[in-house]
């Protein structure tokens, strides 16, 4: 094979990292380079430093260091029986893309992750390596989140923590069943071992810290995962619960989810299937609804159809969760309590802490609510405010026609 | 008329001082004419301000600080003047700082989140090109805010790039660092930042390829990157290309891998039923004895889509294998079809039934099962892919084609299905047993023997 150059590399490389779904550099702490002899700052909240037309943020320079893999995961572009071309950045090649791209305002650091080559150990060796490189010998002080590998010795595992700001493993799949069948060659208990493991070293640094100012950080930004929704046998419900035991049991800052497009091996005239885009969406609806609408996983799962355990893909779960539950409504928007004014559709989470902060002095008119939401026709059916009581349409037997969106705008969101 | 004149457009000082005068000079706020630097602003004011030298001290809320040192920095020439207004209502209702529902409070709030989106965008599209000179390494920027918020980001960038030595220039301000110190100078234009830089083709390439063609989604990327930010983002000249293309990528993406999975079908459907075994989609695992999943060679081109295992076959824990089973085989032999070439399934893959005594009675999946299990039978196509499927009754063709049908209409024609490969529909042949008339039975028994035998003809084509 002729030599690839940097570029040509880099063509290949993130290619092959364009379906970890993460590109998130927020979360960590705020560093400066002042009084370094590098460049990079963090703020806490990421910046986006571009948009794809996939709609995706580009924050990070996500790629992997090679896209050859000794595994044979069927969802995987990399794996092994795969005829992609194949290639392998150096350490040094990382570092110094990364700091190019730094310099120029491109990017807020790097996400790198790698298909395993030689042995889980060597692999992970290789990553920590470009990490090192940057913050040691570059003094780089922007954002690095680094996907660490289950199977490498925890030593390699915990440095490679004290060098990121966030680690990463994938627990792949939603279901046991469907890790066995899709990735035969991993192992659900191995994933979660290391994932415990990342907690408990998470906790630990922070705990020393707050003794001792001269302790390491370890992940400041936490540990994140991934899982595929479409390629098994996984409704809704089971994701959700999923998730959120992921979130309790592991302490896990993000879970994502990567919408799966079955890549079948046909011939050229079986037509292409889209990913199921929308349902990934709902996904990541639910997922707010737990993390800062204080939803329990159980009654998002009762927002689900209950016969085959998916969310209804034309409306948002907040909203089927509401037309399921309509003894809750109308709630009076001047004095009903906070966790109850989160769960009526089209209110957010700053428009109801204004709602709170507002009717402290005075009684809220529906007007005063429009000012305060993006759409006050979607909240109008679900409160009562000064002069206003929804009689009419709070008893029609069916309410989803008048608030759901329209079914063109649903095809426009969908492609 | 009175003017107060500031130094410059983000001169948060001045009006802070000025307004502190006037409030205690009790001013309205209408009576004031806020101007910029030398630029007159109304040429009917003519009254410089008058500020009392001892004005009684007040306090406002730090929230109302805030939102000044935001609202200062806005385009907007009334922006000194709302903030009077507001200013001269907290010294009634101090209160109201907190009433996001006022028209004028959310005004200004309004305008503070477009100061702070405008500072957030400077920073995450602002572009440094290499200009490097005898001195070493050196980086500039071309830049073009909406608002007046270069000084304000100037931090920064200075605590981002300290160790590098830059330039930014925008048409109001140039910002110099030389590691060191900051320097300010006047406004600047394009033509004095570099052209180019090559790390931007590399840049470039990253864009490209980092971009998922399968999920094109173009309105949410300009809801973020609104068009006003193009000129000066170098990747930002690919979008088109991008866009138009991303069929095409799509299409290649799927080519690149097809044959990877070549050879394994055999073990991946192995897999698929050993999954499908412990399925808990619906609640009919829970009555049934087992999953009964489909059989027959994964390489079929035609395979049969049922409706549900029977009594018998949730037993054996085989499809086609009861009553219904045995008039399905022997309409196959008598259509010249050999059972052994083809797939068989069913729509729903648990038995579904009323228990009666110790008797079983068959009950009719639902809509909502049908749809659980749907999966099922997507997966087993996909591997399997058939040239043709055929739906036995209503069950299996809802399955296939997501609708409810109708069979008699449908009935003995190829239909297309969504992957675009051909569908058949006709009766299930337990329809065929519940006819009590002989002449009639027989008539729909050779009806269905007609169905398949051309829907197997489509094949030979």
């Amino acid at each position: 094979m002729a030599q690839l150059d940097t570029r040509q590399k880099l063509e290949i490389l993130a290619d092959a990292a364009k379906y970890d779904a993460s590109c998130s550099s927020s979360g960590t702490t705020k560093r400066k380079s002042a009084g370094g002899k590098g460049i990079g700052s963090t703020e806490g909240m990421g910046i986006c430093h571009a948009y794809a037309p996939d709609g995706r943020c580009i924050s990070l320079l996500k790629i992997l260091l090679t896209n050859s893999c000794i595994f044979d995961c069927h969802y995987c572009i990399n794996r092994k029986s795969s005829n992609v071309r194949r290639a392998r950045f150096t350490a040094q090649e990382v570092v110094q893309l990364t700091l190019a791209f730094y310099k120029r305002n491109y990017i807020e650091g790097l996400f790198l992750s790698s298909g395993i080559i030689r042995s889980s150990n060597y692999t992970m060796e290789q990553i920590v390596e470009v990490a090192r490189s940057l913050r040691e010998d570059h003094d780089f002080r922007g954002y690095i989140h680094l996907k660490t590998i289950p199977d490498a010795d925890p030593e390699l595992v915990h440095q490679a923590g004290l060098y990121a700001d966030r680690v990463s493993i994938n627990v792949e799949l939603p279901t046991t069943g469907g890790l066995k069948r899709l990735a035969p060659e991993k192992s659900e208990t191995r994933i979660e071992g290391a994932m415990a493991g990342m907690k408990s070293a998470i906790i630990d640094t922070a705990d020393a810290r707050t003794r001792y100012r001269s302790a390491p950080r370890f992940a400041p930004a936490g540990q994140s995962t991934q899982m595929i929704v479409g390629a098994d046998a996984a409704t809704d419900g089971d994701i959700v619960t999923r998730a959120s035991s992921l979130y309790g049991r592991f302490g896990l800052r993000r879970v994502y989810y990567s919408a799966f497009s079955p890549i079948p091996d046909a011939s050229a005239v079986l037509p292409l299937q889209r990913p199921p885009l929308m349902r990934e969406h709902r996904l990541y609806q639910s997922d707010w609804l737990m993390r800062f609408y204080g939803y329990q996983p159980r009654e998002v799962v009762a927002a689900a159809d209950p016969s085959t355990g998916m969310l209804p893909l034309d409306i948002d779960p907040k909203l089927a969760w509401a037309l399921r539950f309509r003894e809750h409504f109308p709630l009076d928007i001047n004095r009903a309590p906070r966790e109850m004014l989160l769960r009526v559709p089209g209110l957010g989470v700053k428009a109801v802490n204004a709602i709170l902060r507002a009717r402290r002095w005075r009684r809220l008119g529906l007007d005063d609510v429009a000012r305060l939401t993006v759409s006050v026709a979607k909240v109008r059916p679900f409160i009562v405010a000064e002069g206003w009581r929804p009689v009419a349409l709070a008893d029609k037997l069916d309410l989803k026609p008048l608030v759901a969106p329209r079914r063109e705008q649903l095809e426009l969101f969908a492609a | 008329m009175r003017i107060v004149a500031l130094t410059a457009p983000d001169d948060f000082d001045g009006w802070r001082d000025a307004a502190r005068a006037l409030v205690a000079a009790r001013v309205p706020a209408g009576e004031v004419v806020w101007q910029v630097g030398d630029v007159p602003a109304d040429l009917f004011g003519d009254e410089a301000v008058d500020l009392p030298p001892d004005a009684p001290a007040f306090a406002v809320s730090r929230r109302f600080v805030d939102l000044a040192r935001s609202v200062v920095m806005h385009a907007d020439p009334e922006r000194f003047a709302l903030l009077h207004a507001m200013l001269l209502r907290l010294i009634e209702q101090p209160g109201r700082i907190e009433d996001m529902a006022d028209p004028l409070r959310r005004r200004l709030e309004d305008i503070a989140k477009a100061v702070r989106r405008d500072i957030h965008k400077m920073r995450a599209f602002l572009r440094f090109r290499e200009a490097s000179d005898e001195q070493g390494e050196r980086f500039v920027a071309w830049f073009e805010p909406e608002h007046h918020i270069v000084r304000h980001n100037a931090r920064f960038f200075v605590d981002r790039f300290n160790a590098m030595r830059w330039s930014i220039l925008t048409p109001e301000l140039s910002l110099h660092w030389d590691g060191d110190t900051l320097r300010e100078g006047p406004g600047a234009s394009r033509a004095d930042a570099p052209e180019g830089d090559p790390t931007e083709a590399v840049w470039k390439t990253y864009y490209a390829s980092i971009f998922n063609p399968a999920r094109l989604k173009v309105g949410a990327m300009l809801k973020e990157m609104p068009r006003k930010y193009w000129k000066n983002m170098p990747e930002t000249a690919l979008v088109g290309e991008l866009i138009a293309g991303a069929r095409a990528r799509e299409v290649a993406m799927i080519d690149t891998v097809k044959p990877a999975t070549g050879g394994n079908s055999e073990a991946a459907w192995a897999a698929l039923r050993e999954e499908a075994m412990g399925c808990t989609r619906c609640p009919l695992h829970r009555p049934a004895t087992q999953t009964v999943f489909g059989e027959g060679p994964v390489d079929a081109a035609l395979m049969f889509v049922g409706e549900q295992p029977g009594d018998q076959e949730d037993l054996a824990g085989r499809p086609f294998v009861g009553p219904a089973g045995q008039v399905f085989d022997a309409a196959l032999a008598e259509a010249g079809i050999d059972r052994a070439g083809v797939y068989v399934t069913n729509a729903v893959k648990h038995f579904k039934f009323e228990q009666r005594g110790k008797r079983r009675i068959h009950a009719k999946p639902g809509v909502g099962e049908i749809d659980a299990c749907r999966w099922w039978v997507e997966q087993e196509r996909l591997l399997v892919r058939p040239r043709l499927t055929v739906a036995l009754g209503a069950t299996a063709a809802r399955s296939l084609t997501g609708r409810t049908v109708t069979i008699g209409k449908e009935r003995g024609r190829p239909i297309a299905l969504a992957d675009g490969t051909q569908g058949w529909i006709t009766v299930h042949p337990s329809f065929l047993l519940r006819i009590t008339d002989a002449a009639q039975a027989e008539d729909e028994r050779a009806r269905f023997v007609e169905d398949l035998r051309n829907a197997h003809a489509l094949l030979q084509d």
